[in-house]
């Protein structure tokens, strides 16, 4: 691979207003985003937010509407063809060939990506060695479980070393352990100087990544690091109180004026608070009123769940009063 | 470019082969078809099943009937002597004709005088009562001619020596006029079209249906790299069918190839510019297999019936004749059957080998514009 290529001022990926509409639904609304060289970047949204449109414009299959970006130092809407051959891609549905057997696979893509010949068997060995399938390397690929899929899949997506990886929900439908095994491979990636752009729904995951991008209904509507996000863009305070009966304590603690907002969490609730300072005796003295034991009441640093939970709020709340304006 | 394009065909002819009913659909059904051609579509109308509705029952009415038969174009299955028994026969379909003869028939002949004789024919097959009626009349007409002769030379007379003209007929190219000589050749036409422009859009939709059209749009293969990838595995499997029921016609069926087995090669490539390029098209406004087989028989069922496979173009409205100047089949049935029953070569088919080359050229890169490198 060039070196130069994949510097744009040290940025694997930058988004300049990136748009795309589908008809009158905005998929991508002006997204602005600069993802740095040998990151692990996640994309975490609720289905439908945008998350595989903005991957599949980033890889040069899909035209954006408006605005302009960069891949590996390359134009996404002009360049996309050069794009294609520094990167690698793999979707929610591991697209492998059932019919053909795990070293079909790969051959077939290592042509496609035109892998010298030198290094045609040594990449063929890595793949079928690091997705665990030197058993199977004769077997089609249809009768392999959810997890061998999915690392075969991404074996075949960088037999031709790419320096980013785009990843579009890489671990729906695969059980826990094989997520795990996923997500030590691509740490090593990253600590092989890999850019990974990886997009999830799970908020497990979402800790794993180096920083977040937070999108919603097409827009970015946070972006850090999950330290910084917790920190930065949690206005709010989070109590965890943990009680025998917290459905029936939910409804009461909700209706306190120091309460802007409470939810089942666990055995427990995660009530949002102005001032945990404030709220704290409050739902102390009211659950006691109601004679519902408390077992723990306290103010606890907040989970990216919290986070995601509060910005879409504080953004539908924003977006609302506009809408009715439209409307 | 030749490396990406090798492992596409290698990918594209083990999915192929490798699939149980793909091997059957591929080898399996060309020959079937074309045996079904052979032996059960058969327009020649013989033996047909006929009752005998002989009210006089007389020497003559007996002469009369043993002539039918004897032609070998009627078979007597059933003797009538009731009009409702007619009805009842022919509406089941029991017998195809009905021969009446009148009381009186014998005696009217004897006397020198001429008698009616009603034929009654299922007319819901069109076809073959015109074909039955036409029997029918030549030999009703031979009778009287002998009647005459009878008569004369019974009265002692010599027949008076007429003029007249004796039709000697001949068809050329297919000495007995079997239908199977006509139809065989003409299934390969078929085969190659269903065959080729079917699966080639379904190949190129199921990678949608699966997904991996995704991952092979993301990968630097260019365009034509996978259209060609996925078009010559059935350019291949086209010529195979041809050969293949080519060996069933003519070691089976005895069908005569009486031209070079090389030009039908070449207008089968040439056929297949189209054939391939409907089927490219069709992938692109499809997204699932579903969607594709639809959309091909679509195309496939107009083509065939404006072909001149089955029936004469010259019978159809000037209009429709003209629409099928734009039938890539329609020539290239023509040359089929030109190289299969008179041996003609290009100097004859060369406008028939044009007009393929054009169709085949212009739907080629309409689809070939068509098809992109993207999502949508």
């Amino acid at each position: 691979m060039e070196l130069a290529t994949d510097t744009h001022n040290g940025f694997a990926v930058t988004l300049r207003n990136l748009e795309k509409r589908f008809g009158d639904f905005v998929a991508v609304n002006r997204v602005n985003l600069d993802v740095r060289k040998g990151e692990i970047f996640g994309f975490l949204g609720p289905n439908g937010a945008g998350k595989s449109t903005t991957i599949r414009m980033l890889c040069g299959i899909l035209e954006p509407t408006a605005g302009s970006g960069t891949v590996a130092g390359f134009d996404i809407t002009r360049q996309a063809e050069e794009i294609k051959k520094h990167i690698g891609y793999m979707s929610q549905r591991f697209s492998l060939y059932e019919d053909l057997t795990v070293a079909e696979n790969i051959d077939f893509y290592s042509g496609i990506y035109r892998i010298p010949a030198a290094r045609k068997n040594a990449r063929k060995e890595w793949v079928i060695e690091m997705a665990g399938l030197t058993e199977h390397r004769n077997s089609r690929t249809a009768i392999l479980s959810g997890g061998w899929k999915q690392r075969l899949a991404l074996g075949c997506a960088i037999l031709h070393e790419p320096p980013i990886i785009f990843l579009d929900e890489p671990t729906s439908g695969v059980d826990p352990i094989s997520r795990r095994n996923f997500w030590d491979l691509i740490y090593q990636l990253a600590g092989e100087g890999v850019t990974v752009f990886v997009t999830t729904h799970y908020m497990d995951e979402a800790e794993y990544c180096d920083r977040l991008g937070l999108i919603y209904r097409g827009e970015l509507i946070a972006l850090g690091t999950p330290g910084e996000l917790k920190s930065r863009f949690m206005a709010e305070e989070v109590i965890e109180v943990l009680c025998d009966q917290p459905q029936e304590a939910l409804e009461p603690i909700e209706q306190l004026a120091e309460v802007k907002h409470a939810a089942l969490f666990g055995r427990g609730l995660h009530v949002v608070a102005e001032r945990a300072d404030d709220a704290i005796p409050a739902i102390t003295a009211r659950l006691k009123e109601l004679n519902l034991p408390v077992n723990r009441i306290e103010q606890i640093l907040p989970s990216l769940e919290d986070v995601f939970v509060s910005q879409i709020e504080s953004h539908d709340r924003k977006e609302a009063p506009q809408r009715e304006v439209a409307s | 470019m030749l490396e990406r394009l090798k492992c596409m065909l290698v990918k594209e002819f083990i999915q192929a082969l490798r699939d149980p009913r793909m091997r059957f659909i591929l080898f399996v059904l060309p020959v079937f078809q074309t045996v079904v051609f052979g032996y059960a579509v058969n327009t020649d109308v013989r033996q047909v099943a006929t009752a005998i509705y002989d009210l006089d029952n007389s020497q003559e009415s007996r002469e009369l009937t043993a002539q039918f038969v004897k032609s070998g174009y009627f078979k007597v299955t059933e003797y009538v002597d009731r009009d409702s028994q007619v009805r009842e026969l022919i509406d089941r379909g029991k017998v195809k004709a009905a021969i009446r003869m009148d009381r009186g028939f014998g005696a009217a002949i004897r006397a020198g005088r001429s008698t009616p004789l009603q034929i009654i024919l299922d007319g819901s097959d069109s076809n073959t009562a015109g074909i039955v009626l036409n029997y029918a009349g030549k030999i009703a007409a031979r009778y009287s001619e002998q009647l005459q002769l009878q008569q004369v030379t019974r009265k002692g007379g010599i027949p008076m020596r007429t003029g007249g003209v004796e039709l000697q007929s001949r068809a050329w190219f297919n000495d007995n006029l079997e239908s199977r000589n006509f139809y065989v050749p003409a299934v390969i036409a078929n085969i190659v079209m269903i065959i080729t422009m079917l699966l080639s859009s379904m190949a190129v939709v199921r990678e949608k249906e699966i997904g991996t059209m995704e991952q092979i749009i993301v990968t630097p293969i260019r365009k034509f790299e996978f259209i060609l990838g996925k078009t010559i595995p059935f350019v291949l499997i086209g010529f195979l069918d041809v050969a293949l029921i080519t060996l069933v016609a003519v070691f089976w069926f005895e069908v005569p190839i009486r031209g070079s087995l090389l030009l039908l090669f070449g207008a089968t490539a040439l056929f297949l510019m189209s054939s391939l390029g409907f089927g490219l098209f069709i992938s692109t406004i499809s997204q699932t297999q579903q969607q594709a087989m639809m959309s091909a028989f679509f195309f496939i069922f107009p083509a065939m019936l404006l072909s001149g496979f089955a029936f004469p173009i010259e019978n159809m409205p000037p209009a429709v004749q003209w629409l099928t100047y734009a039938n890539p089949l329609r020539y290239y049935i023509v040359i089929i059957r030109s190289i299969y029953l008179k041996g003609v070569g290009v100097a004859v088919l060369w406008p028939q080998m044009l007009g393929l080359a054009i169709l085949g050229g212009v739907i080629l890169s309409f689809a070939v514009r068509r098809f992109h490198k993207t999502l949508s």
